[in-house]
C-alpha cells in the first residue's frame, strides 16, 4: 500500500486569484483518516492559507461539506481508504457562490430556512404548568426522520433544480417544513403552506431524488417534497371546491 | 467554462486596500457571544422579558454548528412522581465532590424541569413513553431516573430547536461567522467588542451595554477531546483579559468513554442503557473501585452508573496493573453492549452505533467498543454569581464557559444541558435588566476598538518576520497539558507545564501567519484561537497547582486526600498587568448538605 496519497483541492481567494484552480497536494495515507483530516495536515504542515469549514469531526455539526470527486460529501466522514490510490478532487459544494477555496456561500439558504417559519405555531399555548403536549411515540415517528436534518447543504449541492433556478426553496428547507407540519403540536401548516406555495421552485422538482441520495442522515427531502405536493394540491383543490374553508 | 461560481464576480472582487481602514461600528443594547444552547437561550430570554432591547448574537460559526450540537445523552430535570428536587441537588452536590455553590444547584434543580418543558412546548423531539408522556433515563450518578433524552442525539435537538425557535425574535440580530477578538471596558464596565466578519475580513467594533459570554468550553487545549474544533476557550480568555477572574479552572473532566484516536464520544446513556465496562480478561474491574458490585442489570448510582471523575480514575489504575488492552492509539477497555441487543440499541442509541460502524468500523450489537478516558468538559469558567454577573459591571456569562458553580469538582453526566438553559434564560434576564438601566457606551469604547483594529493589522494581517508554525506551538500545547495536568497530576508535573507554556507563550510572538488576505482566513482565526487557548491553559496550571489536595477531577498523587479544611472553597485566578497570574479564594455556599464522604454502589 503506497504510503501517501494526492490530493487535488481547489484554491480561490478573490483578492488574489481570478478564478479557483485545482493544486496538488500529497498528503500521508493513512487508512483511519479521513477527507478533513488530510485538509487539516495540509493546513498545518504544508500550506496554512488552505479555508475551509469543520468542528465536530463527527458527522453532526454539518460544517464540512465538500465536493470530494464528483460527490456532495461530509469530509468527516470520507475515508482515505476509499478512494485510493487517488488522486482525490476535493472542490467546494456545487450550486453555492464560492467565497474562498473550499467555503461556500450559504446566507441564501439562511434566509430561507427563516422563511419556512421552524417553529411551533399554534393557536393558543398550553400554560407550563399544565405540562407537557402529550406525544406518542407513533406520532413522534411520523416527523423525527425530518427533524434529523443536520444543514449540511449536501441535498442543495446535489439539486438540479437548486442549480438551474435559485429561487426555488429547497430541500433541507422544505423537510425542515414538513419536520412541523407532521409534529402533532404544531397548528401553523396553513402559514407555511402560503410561503411554500409562492415559490414556483418546488413545481419544478421532478424526484429525482439526488437529494435523498447525498443525504448523510437519511432525512429522505424527496419524500417531503412529495408529501408537500400532494398537500398543496389537495388544499389548491379545496380552495376551488370550497372557497369558503380557506383561511 | 468553470464550474464555479464566486461570490464576488470578477470586477467586485475585494482588494486588501478596500477592506482595511474604516472601523464599521454597530450598537445594541445586549451582544451575546456564542450561538450555541446557552447564548440562544439569552437571546429569547431577552426577547421575550424586554422585547424593545436590541440583542445581537456574535458567533464564529453558524448557531446550528456551535458544539451543543454533539451532546448525546441527555438533559436531567426531576418530573418522576418518585423523585424530588432535594435527590437532584443532593447527586449533584455529592457529585460535584461538595465544590458545587449549594444556593445556585437549587435554582437549578428547581428550574431545570420548567426549561425542559418550555423547550418541548417549543418542539424538541423528546423521547416519550407510550402514552406520550416523557420519557426518563438514568444517568451516572443520579439516584433516580431523571434524565430527558431525544434519542442520542439530545443535544442536535435541543439546539436545532432553540435555533429554529430563535428565528422567530425580530429584536435578534445575528452576526454569523464573526470572530471576537476583544471586549471593550472603559470606566470599570464592559461596553460591547471587537469581532472579524471572516467572509468579507472587515474588522468591526460592537458596542452593547452588556455582554453574555457563552462560547462554551476549551477542550481543544488537550490533545484527545471530545471537543470540537472551536473550543478554544475564546470567552474564557476574553474575559480573563478584560481582569475578570475565572473560577475552579483546574477541575477538567475526563469521560471515561472515547473511541481511540477520533476522540468521538461514546455517550453514558450506553451505561445507563445497561453497558458494562470490562478489562482484558473480561471483567467488570469497577468492582474493584469502591463502586459497588456487579449486577446484570443496571443500578443507579453503582458501577458503571457511577460518577465520571471515578471511573476515569478507575482507568488509569487498571493501566497501571496491566489489565487494560494494548490498540494502535494506547491502551483501552472494552465498552460491551451487546446483551443489549439490537432492538434497544437501535431505539435508545443509533447514534452510538452509527459512530461504531462510521469511523471505527465495528458494530456495537455484535462486537465490544474500544474506549478510553477523553477530555470532555470544563467545570470551571468565568466566575459568575448565580444570575451569570461577573465581577466585571456589564458581563456575564452562561454556560459551559461560565462557573456559577453547579458542577463543583466533579459535573454529573446530563446536567450540563439543563444548565444552558437555566442560566442561559437567568444571565439574559440579568443583562436585560441592566441594559434597561445603564447609558450607551461611551466614545472611548470606540477608541479601544481602534486600537485592537491596530493591533490585529500590525501583530497578524502585515506580520511576514515569524517562523514558529501555529500546529507546532499547538501541539506542543496540547502535549504539556495531558503530562502536566491529566487525571492524575503532581506538583512536578504541574511546574513542568507550567514552564513549558511559558516557553510556549515566548514562542507564540515568533508565530508564522503565511495568509495575509481577508477574505475567510481561517489562518488568522487559528492563531488567535491560539493565543486564547495559551492563556487558558496556564489558568489551568497555575491553579492547579495552588490546589495541594485532591476533589473530584483533580487529583494529586502528591496530595491524595480531600483538604476540607484549607480547600472547600473556590480558586479565582486573575491576569495581572504584566501577563502573569495570580490566584485566590472564596468559600463554597453551604445551605443544606455539609461536607460528607461520596459513597457510590451503596
Amino acid at each position: 500500500m503506497a504510503d501517501t496519497i494526492t490530493l487535488e483541492v481547489t484554491r480561490y481567494c478573490p483578492e488574489r486569484d481570478s478564478e479557483p484552480t485545482p493544486h496538488r497536494y500529497q498528503v500521508p495515507f493513512r487508512k483511519d483518516w479521513v477527507v478533513l483530516d488530510a485538509l487539516n495536515y495540509i493546513k498545518d504542515s504544508l500550506d496554512g492559507s488552505l479555508s475551509f469549514r469543520w468542528s465536530c469531526r463527527m458527522g453532526i455539526c454539518g460544517s464540512c461539506g465538500m465536493t470530494v470527486n464528483g460527490q456532495p460529501k461530509l469530509t468527516c466522514a470520507a475515508f482515505l481508504g476509499d478512494y485510493a490510490p487517488g488522486p482525490i478532487r476535493v472542490e467546494p459544494l456545487l450550486n453555492f457562490p464560492v467565497v474562498r477555496d473550499l467555503v461556500i456561500e450559504m446566507t441564501d439558504f439562511m434566509a430561507k430556512l427563516a422563511e419556512v417559519k421552524p417553529w411551533v405555531i399554534r393557536r393558543d399555548e398550553k400554560p407550563l404548568s399544565e405540562g407537557e403536549y402529550r406525544q406518542t411515540p407513533e406520532e413522534l415517528d411520523t416527523y423525527k426522520q425530518f427533524s434529523m436534518c443536520i444543514n449540511c447543504m449536501l441535498c442543495y449541492a446535489a439539486c438540479p433544480v437548486y442549480g438551474l433556478d435559485p429561487h426555488f426553496i429547497g430541500p433541507a428547507a422544505i423537510a425542515l417544513a414538513q419536520r412541523y407540519n407532521m409534529d402533532s403540536r404544531d397548528q401553523g401548516a396553513a402559514q407555511r403552506l402560503h410561503v411554500l406555495s409562492q415559490h414556483e421552485g418546488i413545481w419544478g422538482c421532478t424526484f429525482v431524488g439526488e437529494c435523498t441520495k447525498v443525504c448523510p442522515k437519511n432525512v429522505d427531502p424527496a419524500g417531503a417534497i412529495q408529501q408537500y405536493k400532494l398537500t398543496a394540491t389537495k388544499e389548491w383543490f379545496k380552495s376551488l371546491l370550497m372557497p369558503w374553508s380557506a383561511r | 467554462m468553470s464550474p464555479y461560481r464566486c461570490r464576488w464576480p470578477l470586477e467586485t472582487q475585494p482588494s486588501a486596500g478596500m477592506l482595511s481602514g474604516m472601523l464599521q461600528v454597530s450598537q445594541h443594547d445586549v451582544v451575546i457571544v456564542g450561538g450555541g444552547g446557552a447564548g440562544l437561550r439569552a437571546a429569547i430570554a431577552i426577547a421575550e422579558h424586554e422585547p424593545r432591547l436590541s440583542v445581537a448574537v456574535v458567533s464564529k460559526v453558524y448557531p446550528m454548528r456551535s458544539h451543543t450540537v454533539s451532546a448525546e445523552g441527555g438533559a436531567a430535570g426531576v418530573i418522576s412522581p418518585d423523585d424530588s428536587l432535594d435527590e437532584h441537588a443532593y447527586d449533584t452536590i455529592s457529585g460535584g465532590d461538595w465544590l458545587c455553590d449549594q444556593a445556585a444547584v437549587e435554582a437549578f434543580v428547581m428550574e431545570a424541569p420548567e426549561e425542559l418543558l418550555r423547550l418541548e412546548h417549543w418542539g424538541c423531539p423528546w423521547s416519550r413513553e407510550p402514552d406520550g408522556r416523557i420519557a426518563v433515563r438514568p444517568f451516572g450518578g443520579m439516584k433516580k431516573k431523571r434524565t430527558w433524552f431525544a434519542a442520542d442525539k439530545t443535544g442536535f435537538h435541543m439546539l436545532h430547536t432553540l435555533f429554529q425557535t430563535s428565528l422567530k425574535y425580530d429584536a435578534v440580530t445575528r452576526y454569523d461567522e464573526s470572530f471576537v477578538t476583544k471586549l471593550l471596558v472603559d470606566d470599570g464596565r464592559v461596553q460591547g467588542l471587537v469581532a472579524i466578519e471572516l467572509m468579507s475580513g472587515k474588522i468591526q467594533a460592537i458596542t452593547a451595554k452588556a455582554v453574555i459570554l457563552c462560547t462554551g468550553g476549551c477542550g481543544r487545549v488537550f490533545p484527545f477531546t471530545t471537543n470540537a474544533n472551536i473550543k478554544n476557550g475564546d470567552g474564557m480568555a476574553l474575559a480573563y483579559r478584560a481582569g475578570a477572574p475565572l473560577k475552579d479552572m483546574e477541575f477538567v473532566q475526563y469521560h471515561p468513554t472515547g473511541l481511540p484516536f477520533t476522540g468521538i464520544l461514546i455517550t453514558e446513556a450506553a451505561r445507563a442503557e445497561g453497558g458494562y465496562l470490562l478489562n482484558k480478561d473480561g471483567y467488570r474491574y469497577l468492582q474493584d473501585y469502591n463502586l459497588g458490585k456487579p449486577e446484570p442489570k443496571p443500578v443507579l448510582r453503582s458501577m458503571e452508573l457511577g460518577p465520571r471523575d471515578r471511573l476515569s480514575q478507575a482507568f488509569v489504575k487498571e493501566v497501571e496493573k496491566g489489565r487494560t488492552v494494548e490498540g494502535p492509539y494506547g491502551p483501552v477497555v472494552h465498552l460491551d453492549l451487546r446483551h443489549l441487543g439490537q432492538k434497544t440499541i437501535d431505539s435508545k442509541l443509533p447514534f452510538v452505533r452509527e459512530l461504531c460502524l462510521k469511523y471505527e468500523n465495528i458494530d456495537p450489537v455484535k462486537a465490544l467498543i474500544p474506549v478510553r478516558p477523553v477530555i470532555h468538559y470544563m467545570m470551571g469558567g468565568v466566575h459568575t454569581d448565580i444570575n451569570g454577573a461577573a465581577p466585571l459591571a456589564g458581563l456575564y456569562a452562561a454556560g459551559e464557559v461560565a462557573c456559577v458553580s453547579i458542577n463543583g469538582a466533579n459535573r454529573l453526566g446530563s446536567n450540563s444541558l439543563p444548565e444552558l438553559l437555566v442560566f442561559g434564560a437567568r444571565a439574559g434576564r440579568a443583562a436585560a435588566q441592566y441594559a434597561a438601566e445603564h447609558k450607551p457606551p461611551g466614545s472611548a469604547a470606540v477608541a479601544q476598538a481602534l486600537d485592537e483594529q491596530t493591533r490585529i493589522e500590525q501583530q497578524f494581517m502585515h506580520a511576514t518576520e515569524g517562523r514558529e508554525r501555529i500546529a507546532v506551538i499547538r501541539e506542543q500545547m496540547q502535549r504539556a497539558m495531558e503530562l502536566g495536568a491529566g487525571i492524575y497530576r503532581t506538583g512536578a508535573s504541574l511546574s513542568e507545564a507550567a514552564n513549558e507554556l511559558r516557553d510556549l507563550q515566548e514562542r507564540f510572538r515568533r508565530v508564522a501567519i503565511e495568509d495575509h488576505s481577508r477574505t475567510f482566513n481561517t489562518e488568522l482565526t487559528a492563531v488567535l484561537e491560539l493565543s486564547f487557548m495559551l492563556d487558558v491553559a496556564e489558568a489551568i496550571v497555575r491553579s492547579a497547582e495552588q490546589r495541594t489536595e485532591s476533589r473530584g477531577a483533580h487529583q494529586r498523587t502528591d496530595f491524595p486526600a480531600r483538604d476540607d479544611e484549607k480547600f472547600l472553597c473556590h480558586s479565582l485566578v486573575f491576569r495581572q498587568p504584566d501577563g502573569t497570574s495570580r490566584v485566590e479564594y472564596s468559600p463554597v455556599t453551604i445551605t443544606r448538605w455539609p461536607p460528607a464522604e461520596r459513597v457510590y454502589g451503596k
